[in-house]
This record gives C-alpha cells, sequence and structure tokens, in this order.
C-alpha cells in the first residue's frame, strides 16, 4: 500500500533499532510515555518493543479516548437510548465500554435501546434528518482529533433547524491530561513513574499543532517528540528522545513534519471555539476530576446540547474494585500488575475501560503482547536445543 | 405464457382429461412479491415450489416430491453431515450472492473434512413483500452453484415470516458427504513441527460485501472469493495421502479465528509469518481505512491446511496447479505452546499474539 508501507519497512526499523541501541547509555534506563491509544496499538501491533534495547521502556498513557471515558458519562448515554427512547449513536469501541448494572451501550441494544454505531458525526446527522420523529443524540467522545467534526455538525443542525438532533458533549483535552500526570505525586514527589519524556500525540497536533506542548518541556523539564501513528514513526520518535536526553535537552520537537505545524490547523481551532467552551472540571476514568480538561457546548447551541435537552445530571459511579485501570491509565501500574488482567477481564468481557478498545493498555497488551509474559517453545528451537 | 389448464408434473399430454382442472395463473415472477400465502403449505405454496424451485433445481430426488429425499446408500466410508445458515446483508454483494454462498458454505463444511460432497437440503425463510424476481435470482445463482459443484439440492422448505420479522431471504442449508476409507483429517490432529498452507488471498469477502452496506458504500474492483472447495481439497488428498492433518475454511472471524480454533483443539501453538500471507493490495488499503484486521475478515473461498513437513511441498504444488489454489502459500509452522498461542513474526520484524477475534467486526457477513 503506497504512502502506508513506507512507514511499515522492516529493515528500516531494524537500522533505527540498532541507532537507538548504540545511542543509550547502558548504565542507564530510558523511560518514555506514548501519551496516545495510537501509539500503544502501533506498538503492540507491530512488535515495536523487541526492536528496543532492553533499557528503553515505554510507559502507556491515557490517550485512549474511550478508556478514559467514565461510567457516569456511559450511564448517561444509556438512559437517555432506554428511558428516553432516543435513537443514542457514537463510535464503535464506545459500545462496548463497561457501564452501571452491568451494562453497556451494546448490551442496553439489546435490551431494545436504539443504539447504532457511526463511522463519523455527519452519519449522525444523517439519522437525525432521517428520522424527523425521533430524538437523535450523538454521544460524542475523543481528544481534539475528533471534537472539530462535532463542532460542524452542531453548525450545520443549527443552520438546518434540525430539532430533534442533540450532542452529548464528552470531548476531552490532552494537555490538561498530560500536566495532570505530571503534577500527580507519583511522577513528582515519589518517582514511581520515571517519565524521561513524551511521546506526543499525532492527530490531536495537527489540530492544535506543537506550541501547547512548550509549557511541559519547559515548566517540568521533559523533552516532547511529536509522532505519527505509524511504526516507524514511533521508534524515530524513541531515537530523538533518547538523544534530547542524552544531550539533557528538553524541548519539543516534530518528528510528524508530514502533518503538524506549530499552530496547527487555525480554521479547526476557530470552529471548536465558537461551538464550545471549557468545562470547569470533567471526571476522567482513571484520573478522577480534573480542572478545565473537557469541553461543553456554548449557551447559542444550546437547544442542540442533551444535557440541557434532557435535564440531565451527572452522577458519578466508582469502578470495579479489583480494576487497575485508574493506575494503568496514570502509568503507575501495568496491565500484567492488575489481579483480574487476562481472567475476570478480557476483550470479550472487559471489566475495566483499558481493556475494551484495542488502543487500551490492557487490551493492547493482551491481544498483541501476553506472550511476553510466557516463554513460547517453537518447533526449531526444540531441535536447537536437543543435542 | 397463459394456460388454462396446470402442466401435470409428469409432462404427459392432458388432451383427453374429462374434467378441467382449476385454472391458475402462473406466478408473476416480474411483479410478484412473497406473500403469507406461499408459506402456508396449500396451493400458493405448491405452485412457488415447483414453479421457482423445483423449476431450478430439478434432479430426480427431488423430482420425488415426497415429505423427504430418499437417497442410496453410498459404499465405502463415512458420512459427514454439515449444516449452515446464511444471513448475508446485502443479499447480493460483488463476485455472488446469498444463493450461491448457501451451497458453497455448506459443500466447503462438508469437503473440510476431507469429504466428498453428495448432497444438500435447503431451507428458506422468506420475509412477506420480497420480490419474486430477487428470489428467482437467488434460487437460479443456488442451482448453478449446486450444479457446476455436482451436488444437487435434493430436498428443501420454505417458510414466510411477516414482513419486519426477516430480512428478505435467509437460506439454511444441511450437506451430506462421504470421507473415504484412510481418510482421517480434524482439528484435534496438528502437531509441532507441521506446516501452515494458505489457499489465496484473505479478507476478499468481507470487504465486497462491506463495500455494498450502505452505511459505507465504497467502490472497489473486489469480488467476494465464494466457491466451492472439494475439488480443491481432493487434488490435496491425491498428491500427498495422508498427509494433510487438518482442513478448514476460514469463514466469520477470518483466518485468525481459525488457526485459534485449531490450536485450541489440538493443544499446540503456531508461528505465522506476516510476509507470507496473501492479502491483495484493495482489501488492504480497504482495511486500513476502516481500521479492520484482514486476518479477521470473513473468507468464503478459502482454505487453510496444517500438513506433515515432509509433504508439505507436494501439497502446495497441488494447491497451486487449481484454479482455487493458485495463490497458495506456506504462512507458518505449529509450536510446542501450552497456552495455545498463535503468534505472528511481524513484517515489521517484531512479534505479537494473533488472537480470537472478540465482539462482532463485521457483523451477518454470510
Amino acid at each position: 500500500m503506497k504512502y502506508i508501507d513506507e512507514f511499515r519497512d522492516g529493515e528500516l526499523a531494524k537500522q533505527i533499532g540498532a541507532r537507538i541501541a548504540a545511542e543509550v547509555h547502558p548504565d542507564r534506563s530510558y523511560s518514555f510515555m506514548e501519551f496516545c491509544g495510537g501509539h500503544t496499538h502501533a506498538i503492540s501491533r507491530y512488535g515495536v518493543m523487541e526492536l528496543l534495547p532492553a533499557n528503553v521502556k515505554m510507559v502507556h498513557g491515557p490517550g485512549c479516548p474511550v478508556c478514559v471515558l467514565p461510567i457516569g458519562r456511559i450511564d448517561q448515554a444509556i438512559g437517555l437510548a432506554l428511558a428516553q427512547g432516543a435513537i443514542v449513536c457514537t463510535y464503535g469501541d464506545t459500545m462496548r465500554v463497561p457501564a452501571s448494572e452491568s451494562l453497556s451501550l451494546i448490551r442496553a441494544k439489546a435490551r431494545g435501546g436504539d443504539i447504532r454505531m457511526v463511522y463519523s458525526a455527519a452519519d449522525a446527522l444523517a439519522l437525525a434528518r432521517q428520522n424527523p420523529q425521533r430524538e437523535v443524540v450523538f454521544f460524542a467522545i475523543g481528544f481534539e482529533t475528533t471534537t472539530p467534526p462535532t463542532a460542524l455538525t452542531l453548525q450545520l443542525a443549527k443552520r438546518e433547524g434540525l430539532g430533534n438532533f442533540s450532542v452529548l458533549c464528552c470531548h476531552v483535552l490532552t494537555p490538561s491530561a498530560i500536566t495532570h500526570i505530571l503534577e500527580s505525586p507519583e511522577v513528582r514527589e515519589f518517582g514511581t513513574v520515571p517519565i524521561d519524556g513524551f511521546v506526543g500525540p499525532a492527530h490531536v497536533s495537527i489540530v492544535i499543532g506543537s506550541g501547547p506542548y512548550e509549557h511541559f518541556a519547559e515548566e517540568y523539564r521533559k523533552p516532547v517528540v511529536i509522532a505519527g501513528f505509524e511504526p516507524l514513526d514511533v521508534m524515530q520518535a524513541i531515537l530523538m528522545l533518547v538523544r534530547q536526553v542524552n544531550e539533557g535537552r528538553a524541548h519539543v520537537e516534530n518528528q510528524f513534519t508530514r502533518a503538524v505545524t506549530t499552530e496547527g490547523n487555525l480554521k479547526a481551532q476557530a470552529l471548536v471555539s465558537e461551538v464550545f467552551e471549557l468545562r470547569p472540571s470533567f471526571e476522567w476514568r482513571g484520573l478522577g476530576e480534573v480542572p478545565y480538561s473537557a469541553l461543553k457546548i456554548r449557551e447559542a447551541y444550546a437547544d442542540f446540547d442533551a444535557e440541557r435537552r434532557f435535564s440531565l445530571t451527572y452522577r458519578p459511579v466508582a469502578d470495579n474494585k479489583a480494576c487497575e485501570c485508574g493506575a494503568i491509565l496514570r502509568g503507575v501500574k501495568k496491565p500484567t500488575d492488575c489481579k483480574i488482567f487476562g481472567t475476570v477481564c478480557t476483550p470479550e468481557n472487559p471489566v475495566g475501560s483499558c481493556m475494551v478498545s484495542s488502543e487500551g493498555a490492557c487490551a493492547a497488551h493482551y491481544s498483541y503482547g501476553r506472550f511476553h509474559d510466557i516463554p513460547v517453545v517453537t518447533a526449531t528451537a526444540i531441535e536447537e536445543a536437543t543435542p | 405464457m397463459r394456460t388454462d389448464i396446470d402442466q401435470p408434473a409428469s409432462g404427459e399430454a392432458p388432451a383427453h382429461r374429462p374434467v378441467k382442472k382449476n385454472y391458475t395463473r402462473p406466478l408473476d415472477i416480474k411483479h410478484g412479491r412473497i406473500d403469507m400465502g406461499h408459506g402456508a403449505g396449500g396451493k400458493a405454496a405448491a405452485q412457488l415450489i415447483d414453479e421457482l424451485f423445483v423449476a431450478a433445481f430439478d434432479n430426480p430426488y427431488l423430482r420425488q416430491g415426497d415429505d423427504g429425499a430418499v437417497l442410496p446408500l453410498p459404499g465405502q466410508g463415512r458420512l459427514v453431515v454439515a449444516t449452515d445458515a446464511h444471513v448475508v446483508s446485502p443479499l447480493f454483494f460483488p463476485g455472488g450472492d446469498v444463493g450461491c454462498l448457501s451451497v458453497h458454505g455448506t459443500v466447503n463444511d462438508v469437503a473440510m473434512s476431507g469429504a466428498t460432497p453428495l448432497w444438500l437440503s435447503a431451507s428458506f425463510i422468506l420475509e412477506e413483500g420480497f420480490p419474486l424476481i430477487e428470489l428467482q435470482r437467488i434460487v437460479r445463482s443456488m442451482a448453478k452453484a449446486a450444479q457446476e459443484a455436482g451436488v444437487p439440492i435434493v430436498t428443501g422448505d420454505t417458510k414466510v415470516v411477516e414482513k419486519g420479522k426477516g430480512d428478505g431471504v435467509f437460506i439454511s442449508t444441511t450437506g451430506i458427504g462421504v470421507v473415504p476409507p484412510g481418510v482421517e483429517i480434524s482439528g484435534r490432529n496438528a502437531r509441532a513441527g507441521d506446516v501452515l498452507l494458505l489457499s489465496g488471498t484473505v479478507g476478499d469477502h468481507g470487504v465486497a460485501v462491506l463495500s455494498q452496506r450502505e452505511s459505507l458504500a465504497f467502490e472497489t474492483t473486489i469480488e467476494s472469493d465464494t466457491a466451492a472447495l472439494h475439488t480443491l481439497v481432493a487434488a490435496m488428498l491425491a498428491a500427498a495421502p495422508g498427509a494433510v492433518r487438518v482442513l478448514r475454511d476460514p469463514t466469520r472471524g477470518g483466518l485468525a479465528t481459525t488457526l485459534n480454533e485449531i490450536a485450541r483443539q489440538s493443544g499446540v501453538g503456531m508461528l505465522l509469518q506476516e510476509a507470507a500471507i496473501p492479502v491483495r493490495p484493495q482489501v488492504d488499503a480497504a482495511c486500513e481505512l476502516l481500521g479492520l484486521d484482514p486476518l479477521y475478515v470473513a473468507n468464503e473461498g478459502k482454505l487453510v491446511a496444517v500438513c506433515a513437513p515432509e509433504a508439505a511441498e507436494a501439497v502446495l504444488a497441488a494447491m497451486r496447479a487449481h484454479p482455487l489454489g493458485a495463490e497458495a502459500a506456506r504462512i507458518g509452522e505449529v509450536t510446542t505452546d501450552p497456552h495455545h498461542f498463535v503468534q505472528m513474526a511481524t513484517r515489521f520484524g517484531g512479534r505479537r499474539v494473533v488472537d480470537w477475534l472478540s465482539g462482532e467486526q463485521l457483523p451477518r457477513i454470510c
């Protein structure tokens, strides 16, 4: 596949791997957090860790939009479908996130809720046009990448005067989540999460630009390298991070120059700020209430805000006690540190949100990487071992 | 054509019959639709069966006209029975339709035991309001597929459900076949060191069906690979008797899920080579765009074989010599692994687990 295979080339990967191995200081370890689920997925799916020296560690960050959705928000969406009889539409992975009373959107669908998977916000709007007699709610999730399409949808709905369309807005912001992690006691005081730098978001940065990360680099002395979602992007970003650490630098660097500029997509930013404003606080799964970390719909679009339209109140719900998603999302624990990982909690029966999306740390490790936990014997290896 | 009397089934001249039979207008295939009467077991049902189904499937067993088909006992060997329901949406897709799919699917299930498929039964659940012209197209496609495979449809059933209670046509088929003496094929037979062979590209069927879905509808040149695989199986078994241990067609859940099933049944692991697995560039591109993995996308005309290592080349050569196996490839090996992991050496140079499909990737694909 042209323009894709070039970024998945095994020969180049080997070369970058060798370069990283040659440049790391053997007497220290390097620990980088990849913020985005897209990076987590690429690292697991292509087996990037195996091409890195043992003293380079990757810590999975909270950048999987499905994983950070708290139970209370899913409950709201389920309520809209089951109690209000609305058509609730959302992106695929959101369907399986566990909610209260052993429900999820997909289970609520089996109980008669009209819940539909859409590929884009525009599809939700089309559903509203096709079903004028029904309430259609778009359950909008995601970071800055999915926010502009939602904003555009709201603008269109307003322009068309669609009376049956609204948005349950759960859009969250990347920079505030990174600050929250850097401010957490585990990173600042106890040093339980050693983070030497960040692999910065890919698609999010196309929208917001590389500017917003300058603050972390300066204030917290952590290098940030913005990287694309292809495995070679990630490997090159790791090499760039190793170099910054070795040179004692903490700058924002851009590996993803084919798409990301300093100022980002100004049109999209203008669109977003016309429709949305900051929420004073928003609950994230794993991180808890994070101030100014999410968006809500502005007064001018109040008619299209599902929270106002259906007078929804937010009721926080605690995660399952055994679930370690919170600590995993903060980078404090690894999936395998969780007692229920791979036993009670699997992709078929996710207990925690990190097991839902293939971008989640637990699902990525379970689906692609769990053989690392157990040695595997091939027939060839047996032959070699037998004299 | 208009006739004032029914044509007797036997075809003899009706000239001297003393009593005129009731006039029955022939089925209006062009404009007619299925109504509840077609499933009521009365005259309308009999007419639908005669003019549409029997006309297309015609064979001596079906012509017996009894509740069940009476079949001769096959000679030596053991009987295999397989059954499969087909609920694909949409009913027509590039490269096929629910009709030929319902023949191929069951013929293949029978063939994966190493059997020669002999007969099929077919049961139709029709939705009230379904256009007869489309039903005829489906039935003719089934008849053609059965004829080409040399496996007659010997008995059947038709039911009608109210509008909104079905989705056009559901077809359930059952196949009977015979495994020749000495052929022992089962998902339990894979052993460490065995070789994994795949008969061609993966993901074609799933992507072809998906491209026609209303919510997605993208243009593609991809066609479904739907095909009957029993002659390919026969060629493989003849090339190296006793060497093929497992055969399976990777339909729903794709190659990944099929290999996991075999690994669990046989209590082994597997190691695949990503670079060796053939995928059409168009399928690869569509999957990339939709966030799918071709290893999990359904196939309807492919098989995977586990084969003794010493005979692998002979079997592979036999596959490549058959039109349905021209792109056959050796994709990996069976390993010893108490956890039954299917692993893959990625093209990128790393390694990962290729797990069971979780959740529904593409509903109603076959």
